[in-house]
Formats: C-alpha cells, sequence, structure tokens
C-alpha cells in the first residue's frame, strides 16, 4: 500500500504530530508525504529527513498558505490517485481537512485511530475512551486521522526522501484566511510535553491561577493545561484544554491540580504514565486513576509544593 | 435566510458508557439519551442568528430512531420553526453527510450548523464531509459567528488558539464548546412544540445509499487504571517526585 500522510508544519519544520501519523502510515506500507504551505521548502526538507520517508510531495502556492481545506482538499483528491490511503493527524488541520477529503472519494473516514491491525482494520476510541472499537473498512482507499500519542514517534532524521514538486490546484475562491490569534508558546507544547500540570474550576480565578499553577509549572519545566471548566470560565484561553474535545494527551507524569475528573476530562489525560492528583475532596473521582493522591487545600499545598521542589 | 441545525440524540453526557459483554456496542438499554451536547449549542446559534434578524427560519434535521422525534421536539421547544426526521438507525456520518445534502438541496438554506461531533461516535466528520458534498466552505469548531452580508466570519478554536476565516454563503459551520451557552425551554415553549411541524422521512425518499462502509468487528472497555496511593502531606509527595525522577 500507498499512504500520503499530512504534514504537519509551520513553513519552516516540521510539528512532531507529524512523526506519529508516519508511523502509523508505515505499517501499512510505503510512506509519502504531502507538504503544502506557502514558502514552505524548508519545511519540505525538513520532510524529506524523515526516518522511512519515500517521496515528498511540495505543494507550494500562496492557495495553500493557512490550510484552508476548501483549497486544500481537492488538491489531496488529486494526488489520492496514485496513493490508496491518506493519514493525517488528529491536529485541528487534519480534524479539518481529512473528513473533506474522505467525502469528495465517497469514503468513510476513520478517526483518531489507536492502532493499525492490518490493512484495513483498525482500533478507534469512541464515548469518550470509554469503548474502543475495532473496525474494518470495506472502502477500496482509506482516509484516518492517529491519535498522536497511540503511536511512537518516527524519527525525524536518518530518512531520505525525495522531494517533487507538484502543480497547485489553485484557489477555490470559496474562503478566505482573515487572522489568527496564536499564543505565545513560553512553555513546552501540551501534546509533546513530558510533564503536564493542569488546573481546574477550583482554582478560582484567571489570576490564582496563572499564581498557583505556572510557578510550579515552570519548577517542574511542564507544559500547562486546564480542565474544560477553568477554561469556560475564562481562567486561560481555549488551546490549555484537555479533555475529549480538547487536546489529547499522554505525558510521562500529569498532574491533576482541583479537578475533579469528568469523564470528558479524563479521555484527554488517563494514558499519561502517572498521574498525581492535588484536590480537597477525597471523593473526587479524579482519585480513581491517579497513582499519588493528596487530599487537601490546593491554596497551601500547590506553593508549598512549589517551593520544596 | 434560512438555517439548518442537524441534530443527533445521544447518550447524556453525564452517563457513564458501559460496554455490552458480549462486545457488540455499548448498552444503550434504559439509559439516558439527551440532545447531542454540541448539536445543542447549533440550535442556540442559528436561534440567536434568527432574532438578530440575520435569519428568518431555522429548520432542525436528525437522521436516527423513531425516538429521535423527543430530540427534535427539543430543540423546537428552544425556538426553532419545523423539524424533519429521516428514519434510519446506526447511519454513519458519510451517509447523514449525503441525506442533510439532499435536504439543502430543497431547501436552499444560508447557513447549515452542526455539532462539531457526536459524544457517542466522536467521528468529528459529519460538517466537513456536508460542506465537501455541496462544494461549499466550512468554517469548523467554531467560537464565534457572525454573519456581514453575503458571507459569514467565522472564529475557529484551533491547537494554538483562534483563528478566523471568511466564507462565502451558504457555509457550513461546526460549533465548538464556547460559541454559546445554549437555553433551556420554558414549560409554555414545550407545550407550544407540539404543534410545530416535523415531516417524517426515510433515506429511500432521497434516494440514498446509507449502507454502512465500517463494519465493527468488536467493542471493548479501555484498560481499566488501578487507583494508586495516598500521600500524606506535600513532603511526602515531593520525595515520591524525587524518587521517580522528576524532581532533583
Amino acid at each position: 500500500m500507498k499512504t500520503l500522510v499530512w504534514v504537519e508544519h509551520d513553513n519552516a519544520s516540521v510539528k512532531d504530530a507529524t512523526l506519529a501519523a508516519v508511523t502509523a502510515a508505515s505499517k501499512l506500507g510505503e510512506v509519502h508525504l504531502l507538504v503544502a504551505g506557502s514558502g514552505c521548502a524548508a519545511a519540505a526538507s525538513a520532510a524529506a529527513q524523515i526516518a522511512g520517508v519515500g517521496k515528498v510531495h511540495v505543494a507550494d502556492d500562496a492557495a495553500f498558505a493557512n490550510a484552508l481545506p476548501e483549497n486544500v482538499a481537492p488538491l489531496i483528491v488529486e494526488l489520492m490517485s496514485h496513493h490508496d490511503a491518506f493519514i493525517a493527524p488528529a491536529t485541528s488541520n487534519g480534524k479539518n481537512i481529512a473528513p473533506r477529503v474522505a467525502a469528495l472519494l465517497d469514503v468513510m473516514q476513520i478517526s483518531d485511530i489507536l492502532s493499525v491491525e492490518s490493512e484495513d482494520t483498525f482500533t478507534r476510541p469512541t464515548y469518550a475512551g470509554n469503548a474502543i472499537a475495532t473496525v474494518k473498512s470495506k472502502d477500496a482507499k482509506k482516509v484516518i486521522t492517529v491519535r498522536g500519542t497511540a503511536f511512537e514517534k518516527a524519527d525525524a532524521t536518518g530518512g531520505s526522501g525525495t522531494v517533487e514538486a507538484v502543480s497547485s490546484t489553485g484557489d477555490k475562491g470559496l474562503s478566505s484566511f482573515i487572522g489568527s490569534e496564536i499564543a505565545k508558546m513560553e512553555r513546552p507544547e501540551l501534546t509533546s510535553a513530558k510533564i503536564i500540570v493542569s488546573g481546574g474550576r477550583a482554582l478560582k480565578d484567571g489570576d490564582t491561577f496563572k499564581a498557583n499553577i505556572f510557578p510550579l509549572a515552570d519548577k517542574l519545566g511542564a507544559a500547562v493545561g486546564a480542565s474544560r471548566a477553568a477554561v469556560d470560565a475564562g481562567y486561560v484561553p481555549n488551546d490549555y484544554q484537555v479533555g475529549q474535545t480538547g487536546k489529547i494527551v499522554a505525558p510521562e507524569v500529569y498532574v491533576a491540580i482541583g479537578i475533579s475528573g469528568a469523564i470528558q476530562h479524563l479521555a484527554g489525560m488517563k494514558d499519561s504514565k502517572t498521574i498525581i492528583a492535588i484536590n480537597k475532596d477525597e471523593d473526587a473521582p479524579i482519585f480513581q486513576v491517579a497513582d499519588i493522591g493528596l487530599v487537601g487545600d490546593l491554596f497551601k499545598i500547590v506553593p508549598e509544593l512549589t517551593e520544596k521542589l | 435566510m434560512k438555517i439548518i441545525v442537524p441534530v443527533k440524540r445521544v447518550i447524556d453526557y453525564n452517563v457513564k458508557p458501559r460496554v455490552k459483554a458480549d462486545g457488540t456496542g455499548v448498552d444503550l438499554a434504559n439509559v439516558k439519551m439527551s440532545m447531542n451536547p454540541f448539536d445543542e449549542i447549533a440550535v442556540e446559534e442559528a436561534l440567536r442568528l434568527k432574532e438578530k434578524g440575520a435569519a428568518t427560519e431555522v429548520v432542525v434535521v436528525s437522521i436516527g430512531p423513531a425516538k429521535a422525534q423527543e430530540t427534535l421536539r427539543t430543540a423546537l421547544a428552544m425556538g426553532a420553526d419545523r423539524a424533519i426526521l429521516i428514519e434510519a438507525e446506526d447511519v454513519e456520518p458519510l451517509g447523514v453527510a449525503k441525506l442533510l445534502a439532499k435536504v439543502q438541496e430543497e431547501e436552499l438554506a444560508g447557513l447549515i450548523i452542526l455539532g462539531k461531533q457526536a459524544i457517542d461516535n466522536d467521528c468529528n466528520q459529519t460538517g466537513q464531509m456536508l460542506a465537501a458534498l455541496l462544494g461549499r466552505p466550512q468554517g469548523t469548531f467554531a467560537s464565534k459567528v457572525e454573519v456581514e452580508g453575503d458571507s459569514v466570519s467565522v472564529t475557529r478554536e484551533v491547537d494554538g488558539g483562534l483563528e478566523t476565516v471568511k466564507l462565502t454563503l451558504p457555509a457550513i459551520v461546526t460549533t465548538d464548546l464556547r460559541l454559546n451557552e445554549p437555553r433551556y425551554a420554558s414549560l409554555p415553549n414545550i407545550m407550544k412544540a407540539k404543534s410545530k411541524p416535523l415531516a417524517q422521512k426515510t433515506p429511500a425518499d432521497y434516494g440514498v445509499d446509507i449502507s454502512p462502509r465500517l463494519e465493527t468487528l468488536k467493542v471493548v472497555e479501555p484498560p481499566v487504571r488501578q487507583a494508586g496511593i495516598k500521600v500524606a502531606d506535600v513532603d511526602e509527595l515531593v520525595a515520591k517526585l524525587k524518587a521517580m525522577g522528576v524532581a532533583a
């Protein structure tokens, strides 16, 4: 099988989420990549270094600058005439683009796969990860998104892919990019961090969230996450949210502070290697999944912990 | 301008799903069912656009079992004008998108607002597929929607933060959690909803083949995490973290 993998990039370098998708694709056979962007030659040469990669298709055009699905999907459909599967990491771009490609190919997408069982059979989470389904696709071509935490990352170097330019399918004129508010990353990125410190509604407000969670995270060199309740209450922006519909994470250590542990939150972090929970309610569901629990007032515990580390 | 809002009847989000012992799926017998939470947000957004004068009619559509009528009545009680039920069980997102595309051919709505994903199958596909089949633009994971003349500006929740796109109408929007807070239906409106029009259809009426493309071989519970230990104080926690090599 020949698989085309969507490369997540910022024109200069390749994002980590791509590497897990490459590993999933390599289980199906030959791996080709698609780098679509505007001024993305550097990202294309970085992609060609990924271990095990064959051809790197590069579509460099202003129409692809912001990965607008209206413009990118027709490009992928054209490339799919000589590929058997399309795989994207389950990033916001991947989730936006892949189903559009699937419908244009008349294929039922397999979302957020956890494993590749065979060429046509995969496992995927349903019901917020409370039920793992094994599904077999009857479609001739496959369209798949990959859960990043479920696959090892392919080596970013050691490969020798050949870069090949593909012609643009143009701007379809249906949509335009107006702008973005992308938070500056002062800390590690959530989905690739080794340690995550997350806060919940019990943090009270944005200022106390920052005053308690941020110093501890910085002491541990950790990324900062949050429960939906904390994001809804406006303590931190949406890109901090961990859970069923937020980010799915599986760090070495996940520290849940003032998070009760709703199933929607657990769905996003329960594959973490070690879970540490700090909560004043000893019956909070988070303690049912925590390896180490500490019951008490977080406003006393967290500053003391930060101090003693 | 007309707005179509597809809604799905799913397990209530407060219920913990249990996998059936025979591994064929999740046990839904005698389980509380509700409107998919993201679809409630979609209904609310459509109603707000109508209240602002940006839309004239809100049509809700459900593809599901006969009982999905209850879900449609909920949407009507929130304020939607009329409903269409296409009766069919377990239709995959691709089939749902094909049926909705046919509905749109008849209704010619300016906007179709859907939940970004259903909390049962967690697919996150239908809106994008519908946009593809209709050849129209999509604004997924919306946290803000503004109709301006013949276009809509959609602010989207993306991995790094927010981004805004402008789409030519007709367009497809899928909702994220923070778009709005859905209203509760008042008792008088629940009574009124009973007499609002609800059309009953079948996939055959639209000539759409909805045979499944995916076969579910088995469904299992995820590996269970064992609860660990409780420590008494911060010193003990620090000692554990040091033993794990997390802290120096």
